[in-house]
């Protein structure tokens, strides 16, 4: 690669095309990477269009569209009171894309944290520690997501909460056990003996090496976020109108199913574009790590 | 059986475990039930002997007893508005039964033989197709599923009335006939990662040294495979099955809402609107104990199937 030309070329097509993107040139990928890689990039740059442009405003109702087919004007159709689905669905899939990384920050942020602390220190905080963690993991999470909505209100920030809550013992087990496998480790060993503080040795050390691990879990629990939160919108307990995430508009789309078949798909395909973007992002790093 | 016997005990500490969470999340927030049963017209004296009547002034470790030992005997509380919980969920509790079921049913009829066709000719065209289809289906959600089938099976090709929920003690064929496409659609993503992990799980035991040895003593890939691979293969993929069986008893809470059936997720979601606890607490514990008692039953399966769990304990 001395020279800067591309010297490895993929038969595949789809590596081929990520192959274009000048930066990505000269990378390998394995396809499920590839396909991961821009499923997601259009789906996020779907999302970054519709923060600057929708073709119409998402809330705006006409009344002479209601539940209009596919057609040049509506993409994707309208819903029971005129609103173009498309600019919808690119709100739509925003709100759901922030709530699934707010759960993500929640579960992923403090399970790793108490993890992290309970496999390092150990003692008997981690023994109560982990028995309740398995308890809560025997508990099925969009359950204990509900539990916790029906405790407060509905909204975006309570499902954020909720399912962010429910999502912290299967982190906390994960990384637990791997800074469990590290903690005897050569280069921690190195690191306690040179008067490096545990802190420091726990987050600056130990975590930098466990990322392959946590980033793989990651995108199995934004997966899993995403379709949690569109279940409970679905269930009417999840965001709120006017902040309809694509569960609570596939919720609405179907009371009007006979007269609009349609309008389930757009929102519905929304979903699974971006839950198969990640699954193969995921799929993709794990062989990679093979 | 030490082993069995200790699994046992796990289950009901977690149950305790549970039990204890899921009351006091209910008694701790804020809110009278007492003048919830009441209304607002209430005077303060008859809050105060609603109160005492329900037992609200006992300490909270006397409240959690009398619930819990309630539970134990069948008692489940009263509604806020309906009377006892128990008669409430009887008729229910058997369709999300039934349903969580038919669905596991169905994933391994669908699941198995096409994870082990994918596994044997690893690499061919069918193959391919079921590795990507595979990861197209797991990222569908079950309610997606439920909506898509309702609009080809239901609207389309008229093979059911969506909404037309029949009660089993009146037509039980009906009942099944109806309870079908519902467990399609909470099976179809759990049979995708069924599949995925039994071709995983064959791949990596076809190339073991026993494998090897088995093919070199003359016997054919069938008697290799059915023989010695699959029970080895097996194992994982039973764990797995266990919690997805798991999984579909919650997850009919969300499919029951698509298909309009009158299950126990209906009930709790109703209870969760109406702010009725003591229906959400016994429904929770209700689904839990099953959960659990899924759980259990796969750990006991998992030690017949692989005794060697027994040497490592």
């Amino acid at each position: 690669m001395k020279d800067g030309k591309n010297t490895y070329k993929s038969r595949r097509p789809m590596e081929r095309l990520l192959q274009r993107i000048p930066f990505l040139k000269d990378e390998k990928y394995s396809p499920f990477l590839a396909a991961g890689l821009l499923l997601t990039s259009i789906m996020l740059i779907f999302i970054l269009i519709g923060l600057f442009w929708t073709p119409y405003d998402p809330t705006a109702m006409n009344r002479n569209e209601k539940l209009a087919g596919i057609s040049i004007r509506h993409l994707m159709g309208t819903d029971n009171k005129g609103r173009d689905i498309l600019s919808r669905v690119m709100y739509g899939s925003r709100i759901t894309l922030m709530i699934a990384t707010g759960t993500m920050i929640v579960g992923a942020g403090i399970g790793t944290v108490l993890g992290a602390l309970t496999g390092y220190f150990g003692g008997m905080a981690d023994e109560i520690f982990m028995r309740i963690v398995d308890a809560l993991l025997a508990f099925p999470s969009v359950l204990m997501a509900l539990v916790i909505v029906s405790l407060f209100k509905t909204g975006s920030w309570e499902v954020m909460m909720a399912l962010g809550i429910a999502f912290i013992p299967s982190f906390a087990r994960i990384v637990r056990s791997e800074v469990l496998r590290c903690r005897s480790m050569d280069y921690v060993e190195n690191a306690r003996i040179q008067g490096v503080s545990d802190l420091r040795i726990i987050f600056m050390h130990i975590l930098p090496n466990i990322r392959g691990v946590l980033l793989s879990s990651i995108l199995i629990g934004f997966n899993n976020a995403v379709l949690a939160e569109a279940g409970l919108s679905y269930l009417g307990i999840g965001s709120q109108p006017p902040h309809d995430s694509l569960g609570s508009m596939l919720s609405s789309a179907q009371q009007y199913m006979l007269s609009n078949p349609v309008s389930v798909l757009g929102p519905g395909l929304a979903i699974i574009w971006m839950v198969l973007g990640f699954s193969f992002l995921g799929e993709g790093l794990r062989r990679e790590g093979d | 059986m030490k082993y069995i016997l200790k699994k046992a005990v796990m289950m009901i500490l977690t149950l305790f475990v549970v039990s204890i969470l899921v009351f006091l999340a209910f008694n701790l927030i804020p809110g009278d039930p007492a003048a919830r049963k009441l209304g607002t017209e209430a005077t303060p004296a008859q809050l105060e002997n609603l109160r005492e009547e329900m037992g609200l002034n006992d300490p909270l470790v006397v409240r959690y007893l009398r619930w819990a030992g309630g539970f134990v005997k069948g008692d489940m509380g009263d509604s806020y508005t309906y009377g006892p919980v128990e008669k409430l969920i009887a008729d229910k509790v058997p369709i999300t039964i039934t349903l969580a079921l038919m669905a596991f049913v169905i994933m391994t009829i669908i699941s198995i033989p096409l994870g082990i066709y994918a596994a044997r000719n690893k690499g061919g065209f069918i193959d391919r197709i079921i590795v990507v289809t595979d990861q197209v289906v797991m990222s569908v959600p079950p309610f997606f599923a439920g909506i898509l089938i309702t609009l080809i099976f239901g609207l389309i090709l008229k093979l059911f009335v969506p909404g037309k929920f029949v009660s089993y003690n009146r037509d039980p064929a009906g009942f099944f006939a109806y309870l079908l496409f519902p467990a399609i659609a909470i099976a179809l993503p759990k049979s995708a990662m069924t599949v995925k992990l039994l071709r995983g799980s064959v791949i990596e035991e076809i190339g073991r040294d026993y494998a090897r040895t088995a093919y070199s003593r003359g016997n054919d890939t069938r008697q290799v495979l059915y023989r010695h691979i699959l029970k080895n293969a097996m194992i994982p993929v039973v764990t797995f099955m266990g919690m997805a069986l798991a999984d579909m008893v919650s997850g009919s809470i969300v499919i029951e809402q698509v298909f309009n059936i009158p299950g126990l997720g209906r009930m709790l979601l109703t209870s969760i609107n109406n702010r009725d606890y003591p229906v959400v607490e016994a429904i929770i514990m209700g689904i839990s104990i099953m959960v659990m008692t899924v759980n259990f039953m796969v750990d006991v399966i998992y030690r017949i199937i692989d005794p060697r769990i027994d040497a490592v304990d």
